[in-house]
């Protein structure tokens, strides 16, 4: 039984379905991402989560205990809010302290908690600092606090790095992974920006059109993706027509046009594809090998990064691809290598 | 600096037409009133000399203090209810309402009528053959008319409390609707139930709206003559009353004069305790 368990949870406000039929769980103790672009029914699921909204259909269950019909107030649950929600009337302490006021602590107990907050978001001594005075990243920090110091089962995190600058974002990426780490509580992110989503989970859950399409390890997302979504949403990639030739035990093998037959290793092809399907055959712009044996191709730009260069390319006059190399550009034409232990077949839809 | 001397005449330059009519129409009748308030009165003109006396009438007599006792706890009934009452429709509409500017429409149009025409209607309502004891005789529930319904405090407070009511709707409301609702989600997400969210969340956050309510209703419902005057009866006459009799019917001018600027002074202290008052409290809460 996971730790957080949503099951065929379904949501509608009166139109189509902005959460469909959802079905997700999350391990204890890990930082779980819902990827996907805006209006996916990600944040609608996380609200659920909450409890600001109630599921049309199916069952959200926390550490065992069926959560449907607690109100957000009595829920394992805390919400890190985009708008950071601060209270404006508070200060920092007050703030933190706001949802730690109802347990009546000793004066001192209530004030080692917070202090203890304070210091994990590095926001020492500015406990008396006015909410109206403090900056984006720092807000941020609080809103984390305030929700961190109740010690939920669940927190929940709805775009929390979004307001802020590139920078600001960076290092604050690499804080909440160790906040979570030092912690421990299980972290529920919701985002659209797939580097976040990537670098920060152990797990991300891809979604569109209020449905998952995949959910796995970063890793296993960029590498395996199950469908063209996926292959397209997580980093850039290139796309060929392709059919299934034949299928033997630990490869298969693909009439792939252009690229002419190919035989990939079964674990590359998605596992709803059978023999005659039409497909796409996928390759990231890293993995194709500028100046190897293989497809020629021209090239239409070219641009210098310093330690890469990236390429665009047109094989056979037409299909144009991406291709990311270290190799410098040298004249007009070149040869494209395509290995097959890096080709990835997804269904056309 | 230079460019702030600039800024400085500009701004001048802006404010100038208010300026004049808030002297002509505030400051120099004011000066009038502080000036014949320390005169005394001879015949239909003004002793020559300046006196304290009238100073001394006001604080001294206590016909005056009972007076300035009732207008005070009138005041402080009509804001108390009107607030009171108040704040719950606002809250309807600024958290509820579907469509809230039709609501907002509806709460004004008691007043696209004269103030006038609303006290004499509530003389209607409450008098001793009015609406309400005619229908209670004619329910068959009382054998005699209520008579403890006009022409006392009670009547001028509801009077009031009526005549007011989109004063203090609309600043609250305003305030109300301006609270940004991911803080309430907050509240609840942290663990507060309905009632105490509201005492933490949005009672706070609205107080500027009820402290600018409060003092548009308490400052001049303590200078309200006409509907004492209408419905309060000898036992509901305020202080303005008095002020206004000594303008046109007693002829005293420097002692209405007087009386006038005490019950400005008392206005002012009272409002200024309560502003400092709900804002100590507003920051009590955590």
């Amino acid at each position: 039984m996971s730790f957080l368990a949503v099951s065929k949870v379904s949501k509608s406000f009166g139109g189509p379905a902005i959460v469909d039929a959802v079905d997700l769980s999350v391990e204890r103790g890990a930082f779980f991402a819902l990827l996907g672009p805006s209006g996916c029914g990600k944040t609608t699921l996380l609200r659920m989560i909450a409890g600001f909204e109630t599921p049309d259909s199916g069952t959200i269950t926390i550490d065992g205990a069926v959560m449907n019909a607690v109100p957000p107030n009595l829920r394992p649950t805390n919400m890190v809010f985009q708008s950071y929600a601060i209270f404006p009337h508070l200060n920092v302490f007050d703030n933190i302290a706001y949802g730690l006021r109802k347990l009546r602590l000793p004066g001192d107990e209530l004030r080692r908690r917070v202090e203890a907050m304070l210091a994990t978001v590095r926001l020492e001594g500015l406990g008396g600092r006015a909410a109206d005075q403090l900056s984006g990243g720092q807000r941020q920090r609080v809103a984390l606090a305030r929700a961190l110091v109740r010690q939920p089962k669940v927190l929940l995190l709805d775009e929390p790095l979004g307001a802020l600058d590139k920078r600001l974002r960076e290092t604050m990426q690499i804080e909440l992974r160790a906040i979570q780490r030092k912690v421990g509580i299980t972290f529920l992110l919701v985002t659209h920006d797939q580097e976040e989503a990537l670098s920060l989970s152990d797990r991300v859950a891809v979604m569109s059109g209020g449905r998952i399409l995949q959910i796995a390890s970063p890793r296993e997302l960029y590498e395996r993706p199950n469908c063209r979504e996926v292959a397209d949403f997580i980093g850039e990639i290139n796309f060929f027509h392709a059919t299934v030739k034949g299928m033997s035990d630990g490869n298969v093998t693909v009439n792939a046009g252009l690229l002419g037959i190919v035989t990939l290793p079964s674990a590359n092809v998605a596992p709803s594809i059978t023999a005659g399907d039409h497909i796409l055959l996928a390759i990231r712009p890293e993995h194709i090998r500028v100046g190897g044996q293989g497809v020629a191709g021209e090239i239409v730009t070219a641009t210098f990064l310093g330690e890469r260069s990236h390429f665009h390319v047109k094989i056979a006059g037409r299909t144009e691809l991406v291709a990311v190399s270290g190799q410098a550009p040298s004249g007009k034409d070149v040869m494209l290598a395509f290995p097959a232990e890096k080709l990835i077949a997804v269904p056309t839809l | 600096m230079a460019d702030g001397g600039r800024n400085l005449r500009h701004g001048y330059a802006l404010i100038a037409p208010t300026l004049a009519v808030v002297g002509l129409t505030l400051a120099a009748p004011l000066a009038l009133l502080l000036v014949a308030s320390l005169k005394s009165q001879s015949g239909i003109g003004f002793e020559a000399g300046w006196t304290l006396s009238q100073y001394g009438d006001v604080l001294g007599r206590e016909s005056y203090r009972i007076l300035f006792g009732r207008s005070v706890l009138v005041a402080a009934a009509v804001t108390l209810v009107t607030v009171a009452l108040a704040y719950p429709m606002a809250y309807f509409v600024a958290f509820h309402a579907r469509r809230k500017f039709l609501w907002l429409i509806l709460l004004t149009i008691p007043f696209w009528t004269s103030y006038l025409l609303r006290v004499f209607a509530w003389k209607i309502i409450l008098g001793y053959g009015g609406v309400i004891n005619s229908g209670l005789l004619g329910l068959g529930l009382i054998d005699q008319p209520l008579s403890f319904l006009l022409y006392n405090p009670f009547s001028v407070v509801v009077t009031l409390a009526h005549a007011w009511a989109a004063f203090a709707i609309l600043p609250i409301y305003v305030s109300l609707e301006k609270i940004d609702r991911s803080l309430l989600e907050a509240a609840s997400d942290l663990g507060d139930g309905k009632l105490r969210r509201f005492l933490r969340i949005t009672l706070p956050l609205s107080m500027p709206g009820v402290i600018g309510a409060a003092i548009l209703i308490f400052v001049p419902t303590t200078g309200d003559f006409v509907t004492p005057e209408l419905v309060g009866g000898p036992a509901g006459a305020m202080i303005a009353n008095i002020i206004e009799m000594q303008f046109t019917q007693v002829g005293n001018w420097p002692l209405g004069a007087a009386l006038a600027l005490v019950s400005m002074m008392m206005v002012a202290v009272i409002a200024g305790l309560f502003v400092a008052a709900a804002r100590a409290a507003t920051k009590a809460v955590r």
